[in-house]
């Protein structure tokens, strides 16, 4: 996941953003040590102290912890990444819903064209297969409206 | 965090003109901060006033409590908005001759971004080009460890891949006790290393706030915030 910036909203959001899909993803493992605020800011081309507000955010949230002297962690609790991932799976479902009414479809024909779709391209994608098909169960729930 | 830039009812004339009009500022340390402005807003002449090359009319600026001059200029980096150096010195020359000038500078660092940047450190100012003699500049402004920095118009003239190397340049020497204030009209490019935003609007102080507080409330970048703000002063 790129730091890709828009300006929609406020850069720190988007910062805290792209880290928990980074954490969701794997990219950064569970209990892993993250760089510096200074590390992270230059490679987000960010400004420090936004990078540390984002941070903070995260921190609040238990996402990721700080251990004074060696710096910030992801958290190693799988079910605060877990529910992150559900959180996240569940605001791609509703800009999927949402977009779907705009186009006037209905929830059935909407619930064909992905159950068409996830045939087929596979019905686990690489990476994490056994969560994406969570996140497809949740999917499929939520279009039934 | 503490305060190193004061402006105080400052004002300036020329003439029946009022550059600046009793502007009160005040910046901290730790701080990247945008000067953002239309044309003629007062811009080059707040920063030409904090480095003593002209005088208030009215009112004082204080650099770390100090008014400009000899004492300022040996932890203040300047970036004037014009070619200020002999153009018939070599880039080479000119690292040497910065050197002399200030106990800061650090020639290696200079040596290491003209390298980066691709400017020829052997050939004399007045070959290069444009952007290039822009680059030179800014490579000595940089390439000072100094407590402030006051870059008139950095990127201006330059492509956009040497625009965001110099960006970063300015994130890797960030310190939490210096400041950077940048005059720019390339909001788009610099708005995500900013800490601040003063926008000046005919030589008074319109809006000084944290960027994300302008995106937040105003659900836009600061350059899309800029342009609506302005575009309502113009008459056609």
């Amino acid at each position: 996941m790129a730091w890709k910036l828009d300006g929609t909203r406020s850069i720190h959001s988007q910062l805290t953003a792209v880290i928990r899909g980074r954490i969701i993803s794997g990219y950064y493992p569970p209990g892993s040590r993250l760089a510096s605020v200074r590390e992270l800011a230059e490679e987000a081309g960010v400004n420090p102290n936004t990078m540390q507000r984002a941070l903070a955010e995260l921190e609040s949230t238990g996402v990721i912890f700080s251990q004074r002297t060696s710096g910030r962690f992801v958290t190693a609790d799988l079910s605060v990444i877990k529910s992150l991932r559900l959180e996240e799976a569940e605001r791609s479902v509703r800009t999927f819903v949402d977009e779907m009414r705009g186009l006037g479809l209905s929830a059935e024909e909407a619930e064909e064209m992905v159950r068409n779709y996830v045939e087929s391209t596979g019905k686990e994608p690489a990476g994490s297969a056994g969560e994406s098909g969570q996140a497809m169960s949740a999917c499929e729930s939520e279009v039934d409206v | 965090m503490s305060v190193i830039f004061e402006c105080r009812k400052l004002t300036k004339q020329f003439g029946t003109v009022t550059a600046l009009n009793n502007v009160d500022l005040t910046l901290e340390t730790g701080r990247i901060v945008g000067l953002l402005g239309p044309n003629g807003s007062g811009k080059t002449t707040l920063l030409k006033l904090a480095n003593g090359l002209l005088k208030p009319t009215s009112g004082e600026i204080l650099i770390n409590g100090i008014k400009p001059g000899p004492v300022t200029k040996s932890f203040v980096s300047y970036l004037p908005d014009a070619n200020y150096l002999m153009d018939w010195m070599k880039v080479s020359t000119l690292v040497e001759f910065f050197r002399d000038f200030y106990r800061d500078f650090d020639a290696q660092r200079a040596f290491d971004l003209l390298a980066d940047l691709g400017v020829p450190a052997d050939a004399p100012l007045k070959t290069l080009s444009k952007g290039n003699k822009e680059k030179v500049q800014l490579i000595l402004a940089m390439s000072r460890r100094a407590y402030v920095y006051f870059l008139d118009e950095p990127i201006g003239g330059v492509d956009p891949a040497a625009r965001d190397y110099i960006l970063g340049t300015i994130l890797r020497n960030y310190s939490e006790n210096a400041l950077v204030l940048i005059s720019t009209h390339l909001i788009a490019d610099v708005e995500r290393v900013l800490d601040e935003a003063v926008l000046l609007n005919s030589g008074m102080v319109m809006d000084h706030r944290p960027v994300d507080d302008i995106r937040e409330t105003h659900g836009m970048s600061v350059d899309e915030y800029f342009r609506e703000v302005f575009r309502c002063s113009v008459n056609y």
